[in-house]
């Protein structure tokens, strides 16, 4: 067995394989499929200070090589998770992170610390990057003085591993990591779902009720890859990798990109399994080539 | 109920007619207990286009043979793709998933069940476990032509059966909603399944006749176990899921017809 553990800040995980917010439920959902206790990290559906309702449906399209999803956070507020969801998932053996969403500093903030009072969450991701929702969530994400302003809110007020998750809707990315990084963040995460469309031709309609939605799956790996080495060669803050990773393969890609750890969302969809499988592979990709620790492939990309 | 994840066998692929095929699969490990209404989400190999699994209805389940059907509509690329399943295909396959449609207590009660095309898939499930519990179902099927009524043979092996179509080929001309079995007698309860126009007016129907009322919906999903919050439908109780809290719901906790 090769050493696969790693640290986000002060989060150490068994091995890097985490699941992507929005994705994966409360955890809950897989545990039919898979020992959630074999995963690294499981995020959390974005929560919010309030109750949130959610867009209307029809609030999915499904696209060559992936899926557009307009959700719109639904969720019923951290309050109801800190008190009725949180006792049932807090004793699994994996780390379990909020994923936490606002409108306004003041809800990100105050949503913040009542988790930061649950003992068994080690962290945090904060998502500045959710394209559906009206106010807020990615009017934070696309400008390094609204991440900062965020990040800064949100630092001073929770005091365990902060990562900010980013978006790739955005001109430099980069700036934007380096305002999570200035600001605090212990970590960034990248990337959420890329703002997409998709339209009926028949009836001549958007297919989504939102008309724009969020592009994930396979269709936005290479964007994300990208963007992950960008971010890694422009931070010290280790540097969480996600978008349309389906195996151990690309699992692999994203860490030689420069990621720390990665998250696996909507494969969960296909294979429910997938998770464990890419666990399995990253160890014995480690084993076949006869490297002691994951953390010595992270940005190990050999450029030209 | 555990929610299992198999690699079935296709047994049999038969073509219904042009757009229909019915797929029997079976496992090399006893199937799970499944429910009339309850559904299964198939992953599509091999389309290019299609990326998430088809959540398809449970059409039959032959515990003695250890077989499950069902009818796949071809619409797009990925129902295509698992119509053209042979002999001996492997199915990568989640279920059983979802609800199930309420069995009543009193065999006394005059049930109608509802399907119109491919919608009627569930309702051979449905009429099997309830003749099976001594009902004698009545079932009323539609299709806009002949050739789009399916599986006649096999309902008829558990109750009365009443058919119409649009085009007047087969059975009463028209929609179900107009077939004179609904004046010739009284039912207590009425299951649906079907195109969403159908399932409106036949609960709007139930709901003028004050007679109880279980639809079967189909709204677009991704996941199918309820982490994706993609296939809402908004309710009486909000947005709930209909992998989870459904497929099947009592009318009167949707909002169509308030």
């Amino acid at each position: 067995m090769a050493k696969l553990g790693v640290s986000i800040g002060e989060l150490k995980m068994k091995n890097p394989v985490m699941t992507a917010s929005g994705t994966f439920g409360y955890g809950e959902e897989y545990s039919d499929f898979i020992d959630l206790a074999r995963i690294g990290g499981i995020t959390v559906k974005g929560t919010t200070l309030h109750e949130r309702k959610g867009n209307v449906y029809p609030r999915m399209a499904e696209t060559p090589s992936g899926m557009l999803n307009a959700v719109g956070l639904q969720n019923k507020g951290v309050d109801y998770f800190a008190n009725t969801i949180y006792p049932r998932i807090k004793d699994i053996d994996t780390n379990i992170i909020v994923n936490v969403s606002g409108s306004t500093i003041e809800d990100y903030v105050r949503t913040a610390e009542i988790i930061n009072e649950l003992d068994k969450i080690p962290a945090i991701e904060l998502n500045i990057s959710c394209p559906n929702v009206k106010q807020g969530g990615m009017a934070f994400g696309v400008t390094a003085k609204g991440a900062a302003e965020v990040v800064k809110a949100v630092r001073s007020a929770y005091k365990k591993t902060l990562i900010v998750k980013l978006s790739p809707n955005v001109t430099d990315v980069t700036e934007i990591a380096r305002a999570a990084e200035e600001s605090g963040a212990d970590s960034v995460s990248l990337i959420n779902t890329i703002l997409g469309m998709a339209i009926h031709a028949d009836t001549r309609r958007p297919v989504l009720s939102t008309v724009t939605g969020g592009l994930s799956g396979p269709a936005v790996k290479p964007v994300a890859l990208r963007m992950v080495w960008q971010v890694f060669n422009s931070v010290k803050i280790p540097v969480v990798g996600l978008g349309g990773i389906m195996n151990w393969r690309d699992a692999i890609e994203f860490i030689l990109a420069g990621a720390s750890a990665i998250q696996i969302g909507t494969a969960n969809f296909i294979d429910p399994a997938v998770t464990v499988k890419v666990v399995t592979g990253i160890n014995d990709y480690l084993e076949k080539y006869k490297i002691d620790s994951v953390s010595e492939l992270v940005g190990a990309l050999e450029v030209y | 109920m555990k929610k299992c994840l198999l690699d079935l066998t296709v047994k049999e692929n038969i073509k219904l007619n042009d757009t229909n095929v019915l797929l029997k699969l079976t496992s090399q490990t006893m199937l799970p207990d499944m429910f009339p209404g309850q559904f299964a989400e198939i992953r599509v190999d091999g389309s290019p286009t299609t990326f998430l699994r088809r959540p398809i209805s449970i059409n039959y389940v032959n515990k003695e043979l250890n077989e499950v059907w069902f009818l796949v509509q071809m619409v797009g690329d990925g129902t295509k793709q698992l119509a053209h399943a042979k002999e001996g295909d492997i199915m990568n396959v989640i279920l059983p998933l979802g609800n199930s449609f309420t069995i009543p207590e009193s065999i006394s009660e005059k049930l109608l069940l509802v399907g119109g095309g491919v919608g009627t898939a569930p309702m051979l499930f449905l009429g099997e476990q309830l003749s099976r519990k001594g009902f004698k179902p009545t079932f009323l099927l539609g299709a806009g032509v002949r050739k789009g009524l399916l599986q006649l043979d096999n309902f008829a092996a558990y109750g009365e059966v009443y058919t119409t179509t649009e085009d007047g080929s087969y059975g009463e001309k028209g929609y179900v909603t107009q077939h004179p079995v609904l004046n010739s007698i009284h039912f207590d309860r009425i299951y649906t399944c079907g195109p969403k126009p159908m399932m409106m007016a036949v609960a709007k129907y139930a709901r003028s006749n004050n007679i109880w009322c279980e639809v079967s919906l189909e709204n677009t999903m991704a996941c199918g176990i309820g982490a994706c919050l993609c296939c809402v439908e908004n309710t009486i109780e909000g947005h709930i899921c209909v992998c989870t809290e459904g497929p099947v719901f009592n009318m009167n906790k949707l909002l169509w017809l308030s």
